[in-house]
């Protein structure tokens, strides 16, 4: 066995971290504690409750069971990276909107979920998001008010991104 | 909750990740693909292997292609390459229903078909695909290939035929012809959580016959299995509920169900009832 660190670095949220790992470290502990980005939150450690979700070039996957020396050279994104300054991300203000968060640990995890699945497919139905929105695990809301903010920040990414600029006047930012 | 050391290697090829293998494996060394099994296992420390040969750097073979009459599955495909139809006809149609029962959305982004298959819990839903449809799985080692049937490689509780220094390559499953159909049954306890019983139901129909019928259950036993009681009695018989309900019930009296702190085996035997009767009706629906 070998407990040798091996310099590798990490590109998450279009910044470059360079650090020494084992191989066996998850990239949800190099993220949190070598790269001081703790907004990706630990729950289960097993892959059950999703909480740790990044994006791994694009994909929404669990940091818990994938190992940070696996993830070099892949465009890794984090809840940090997701708003524009002080301006939220669509799903951050819908799930302040909607109070879909009440001890907010799960939070960042669900987001990451919905940003991969959103970008990838913008026309999911309820059902699905449902269905996807069934990856993570929330012990204080319920998942009702999740539901609705999911739902609501699905349609503002994509009236954000949508090609008819008329469209985007139709409806207030904030509802 | 956190993994053991061990050494990482990332082979770029599959005959790098075999002789690696071969090099690594009698000092517990394992092939990591998708992770999404293994990587729990370590952080409970239920496994501890001192090597890691991670496969997934290997080129060529994260693809699904059509190879004399079967798909072939490389050993690199993802559960989400699944979730839409690979292929026309009733196997493209088939696995995505599956599909959909596997785990959670970040899952299927990272675990594989072939990983599954390798892993071998008797609640993988590929491993009861791979049982029910005939598959052929593809084992190489520094030795060579050698090409295993479905039915000979589950051999029990996570255990199978591949000998320790052979990696899983690739799995073959027949395609299914335009006059067969399907029926998928899954039950659990939660959305994505492990199957309690799953019941896959294919059968060729020719002149209003059920021919060739193929009833996989999954969840049940320590291993995937199909059951000869049922499909005697579906054999040669028009499809009709009294049929359908007989079948049911010769599998559920045939099955020696696994006990589990989720359920008894009178629970078990029950859901294959119910299992074999929802995956036949949907055959006619």
């Amino acid at each position: 066995m070998s407990e040798s660190l091996v310099d590798i670095s990490l590109t998450i949220n279009e910044t470059e971290y360079r650090v020494s790992v084992e191989p066996r470290y998850t990239l949800a502990d190099v993220i949190r504690h070598q790269c001081g980005l703790t907004g990706t939150h630990l729950g289960c450690e097993h892959g059950v409750c999703g909480t740790c979700n990044v994006l791994v070039d694009g994909e929404p996957v669990r940091a818990c069971l994938m190992f940070a020396i696996q993830a070099q050279g892949a465009k890794i994104r984090t809840v940090e990276g997701l708003s524009q300054g002080d301006t939220l991300h669509a799903l951050q203000q819908a799930f302040m909107d909607h109070h879909a968060l009440q001890c907010g640990f799960c939070t960042p995890g669900f987001l990451m979920l919905l940003t991969g699945a959103l970008e990838t497919n913008p026309d999911l139905t309820d059902a699905e998001l449902r269905d996807v929105l069934s990856s993570n695990l929330c012990r204080c809301t319920g998942y009702q008010n999740i539901i609705l903010a999911a739902r609501a920040g699905a349609d503002r990414m994509k009236q954000l991104t949508s090609p008819m600029p008329e469209t985007a006047t139709l409806r207030p930012a904030d509802a | 909750m956190k993994p053991s050391p061990f050494q990482y290697h990332v082979p770029l090829t599959v005959d790098d990740a075999v002789t690696i293998l071969n090099n690594v494996a009698p000092d517990d060394g394992h092939i990591l693909a998708g992770g999404q099994s293994l990587v729990p296992t370590m952080a409970y420390r239920m496994a501890n292997p001192a090597h890691l040969v991670d496969i997934n750097r290997v080129a060529g073979v994260d693809s699904v292609g059509v190879d004399n009459g079967h798909l072939s599955i490389g050993c690199l495909v993802r559960h989400a390459a699944f979730e839409t139809p690979v292929i026309d006809g009733p196997i493209g149609d088939l696995l995505p229903k599956v599909c959909h029962h596997i785990a959670h959305y970040p899952i299927r982004r990272r675990g594989t078909f072939c990983g599954s298959l390798a892993h071998a819990d008797p609640a993988s839903e590929w491993c009861l695909v791979a049982t029910t449809l005939n598959a052929i799985i593809e084992l190489r080692s520094v030795r060579g290939t050698r090409m295993v049937a479905a039915d000979d490689f589950f051999e029990g509780m996570m255990s199978t035929a591949r000998a320790e220094n052979e990696m899983l390559v690739s799995v073959r499953l027949p395609l299914m012809k335009e006059t067969e159909r399907f029926g998928f049954f899954e039950f659990s306890r939660r959305a994505g959580d492990f199957g309690l019983t799953m019941v896959l139901a294919v059968y060729e129909l020719a002149g209003g016959s059920i021919v060739n019928p193929r009833i996989g259950l999954g969840g049940v036993e320590d291993r995937p299995s199909r059951n000869a009681a049922a499909e005697q009695i579906l054999a040669g018989s028009a499809p009709s509920d009294a049929v359908f309900v007989a079948a049911a019930e010769a599998a559920s009296a045939s099955v020696e169900p696994m006990e589990d702190i989720h359920a008894p085996a009178s629970y078990r035997r029950h859901l294959v009832k119910a299992g074999v009767l929802s995956a036949l009706r949907q055959t006619v629906q």
